[in-house]
């Protein structure tokens, strides 16, 4: 658990746009242990995304970088799943299919056809998908997609479960259904998570902790909250918790006072068209 | 009893709704206005016009010739079956003669039909059709995923594609004639000449559709591919392909389309005995029925023009993922 895993080290990461290049982060530094699950909070455009997408090395850092077990990450590799915030699911695929299409790359030569659907069956269990196993994705509700996402994602044996906003998009019961789902799953696989959030409640009830960011221009780790509730966590047993108020409010103290949202207009706009440009080129 | 009351009432013919029955009327009662007004103005329109082969031909002199060439071909079928059966015989009784005698047996060689025409036709333009889509669809998934490909491929293909048949047949006619020569050639040259004329007016609407389509497969579904690390050919085929379907199936039926124009244009210079040969031949022949004639063979062309992009559309039906999508 106190072991080193991953360590984020004065990352920093410019795009280039028409008047030059746009700063988005600096010196974001951050160490994770093993099995631990760390949230990434902050006001909307502060580069929560692009710190996960540089880890699961879709970005690469201008600056710094990212290792892993002591190497260097610069592609996206099977030991960092992601889930992401619209489930993206392949539409034409089913439930089963998908998982399988992250299966395959990974257990290719080392499981037999078998043993794979075996272990794709049981992802799905695990996220508890089995009676959808055939269905495509515009036969399930948001939840199942996402929950089917997560599965993908458990499928592929990540040692980080990196997850942009998974609940964001989801009503407050099938998110609290998930979020159980999640806290359940992670103690018994022991998966490293980082998962973006912009739910102080989520935040505080998933963390072991919580990374709060400043708003960007160049963003970074404003403030690290070790949530110190015992596991397993309940989430009716926690709300009248003082302890569990103490780190909410903390967190709210932190979004709210100290990094209140001044919105610059300008600067929205030219973080906008900083990522569209970095997504063209990756198209390209 | 339930069994069999509930059996005969599948059977009962229902009485349409009032709604049901105004789309009915809706959907075939103004159509068919449509028409009558076309035939009306047609009809009266030829009469005033006066061609060196006559007045031009209303509906029901191009009804007559339909009739005309359905009699044509009936009867150049019965010429050849009984051809085939004199031969038979003819055979066989020099054989009873000499078991040694030399058997020799021939072809019927009479003039091809109209509906022989139709079917050579067809069997060109969709020769030429997948030639082209062989080509077309692999370059335009290769030039979809890579930017550099696509600025290399795209002048060329933007200089051709506006080129007109008529221009590349002399070209074709000349390559073909001192390239396929055989002794005893498996197709004709005419064939071959409209054939590639076909494919090289026609590769390009899928090629472009394809490509934009596959440069415009979803940022998030690339990313879904990167992070799951898929082979190329997994990429191509599991994210690429699906999601580019629809903008292929819109290039694949402007290319039927051009390739279908674009035939009828070749055949009357490659003189392929086709529907373009038969216009061509109706034309300098020049008998007062051959404005009907022609007639006839104009709106067999825009028909089986029209089938073969609704054939089209069917087989996108049946390969699209999304089987909710509405085609048109």
């Amino acid at each position: 658990m106190s072991q080193l895993h991953l360590e984020l080290s004065s990352v920093g990461i410019d795009f280039p746009t028409a008047k030059g290049p746009f700063c988005a982060l600096q010196n974001v530094n951050l160490k994770v242990m093993k099995g631990e699950f760390v949230s990434l909070i902050g006001h909307s455009g502060c580069g929560k995304s692009t710190v996960l997408n540089i880890v699961a090395g879709l970005y690469k850092a201008s600056l710094g970088g990212v290792m892993l077990n002591g190497r260097e990450v610069n592609e996206p590799g099977p030991e960092r799943a992601v889930v992401f915030q619209n489930h993206s699911l392949l539409p034409w695929l089913t439930a089963y299919q998908n998982v399988e299409l992250g299966v395959k790359p990974v257990f290719k030569g080392k499981k037999t056809r078998a043993e794979m659907r075996e272990w794709i069956e049981h992802n799905l269990e695990l996220v508890h998908m089995t009676h959808a196993l055939h269905k495509r994705p515009d036969e399930l509700s948001g939840g199942m997609k996402q929950r089917v996402g997560i599965a993908r994602a458990l499928a592929m044996q990540p040692e980080v479960l990196l997850m942009d906003e998974p609940f964001g998009a989801l009503d407050a019961l099938t998110r609290a259904h998930l979020q159980d789902s999640l806290m359940e799953i992670q103690h018994s696989l022991g998966n490293t998570v980082i998962m973006i959030t912009h739910d102080v409640d989520e935040a505080v009830l998933l963390s072991d902790r919580i990374v709060m960011m400043t708003n960007g221009p160049a963003a970074t780790v404003g403030e690290i909250l070790d949530v110190k509730l015992p596991r397993p966590r309940n989430r009716l047993a926690l709300a009248d918790d003082p302890e569990y108020n103490g780190y909410r409010s903390a967190v709210l103290r932190f979004l709210y006072e100290k990094q209140k949202k001044v919105e610059p207009i300008a600067a929205k706009r030219v973080e906008k068209s900083a990522a569209a440009l970095v997504e063209n080129k990756q198209v390209a | 009893m339930s069994v069999l009351s509930s059996t005969l009432a599948k059977f009962k013919i229902e009485k349409p709704s009032p709604a049901k029955l105004r789309d009915m009327v809706l959907g075939a009662f103004i159509p068919a206005v449509g028409l009558v007004f076309f035939l009306i103005f047609w009809q009266v329109g030829a009469q005033s016009i006066k061609t060196s082969l006559g007045t031009f031909p209303g509906p029901k002199e191009v009804l007559a010739q339909w009739g005309n060439l359905v009699d044509e071909h009936k009867t150049e079928r019965k010429r050849e079956a009984d051809f085939y059966v004199r031969q038979t015989t003819r055979n066989a009784e020099a054989l009873a003669l000499d078991p040694k005698a030399e058997i020799r047996t021939r072809k019927f060689s009479g003039p091809p039909t109209f509906f022989d025409k139709i079917k050579t036709s067809l069997i060109t333009v969709l020769s030429g059709f997948f030639l082209a889509t062989f080509i077309a669809i692999p370059i335009g998934i290769v030039i979809g995923l890579s930017q550099s490909l696509y600025r290399a491929f795209n002048p060329i293909i933007q200089i051709f594609k506006p080129i007109s048949p008529l221009a590349w047949l002399p070209l074709i006619t000349l390559v073909v004639s001192s390239v396929y020569t055989s002794e005893d050639p498996m197709f004709q040259k005419s064939f071959i000449i409209s054939l590639l004329t076909v494919t090289l007016c026609s590769l390009w609407p899928t090629m472009i559709n394809t490509a934009v389509g596959v440069a415009g497969v979803s940022k998030d579904l690339v990313n879904v591919s990167r992070v799951l690390r898929l082979s190329w050919f997994t990429h191509v085929r599991k994210i690429v392909l699906p999601s580019s379907i629809p903008m292929m199936f819109t290039g694949l039926r402007l290319s039927l389309g051009i390739a279908w124009m674009v035939l009828i244009a070749a055949e009357m210079l490659a003189q392929n005995p086709g529907l373009g040969k038969f216009v061509w031949d109706e034309f300098q022949n020049g008998s007062s029925d051959s404005l009907g004639r022609i007639c006839v063979a104009v709106l067999t062309i825009g028909l089986i023009g029209f089938f073969l992009d609704r054939t089209l559309l069917l087989i996108q039906g049946w390969v699209n993922w999304d089987k909710s999508a509405v085609v048109r």
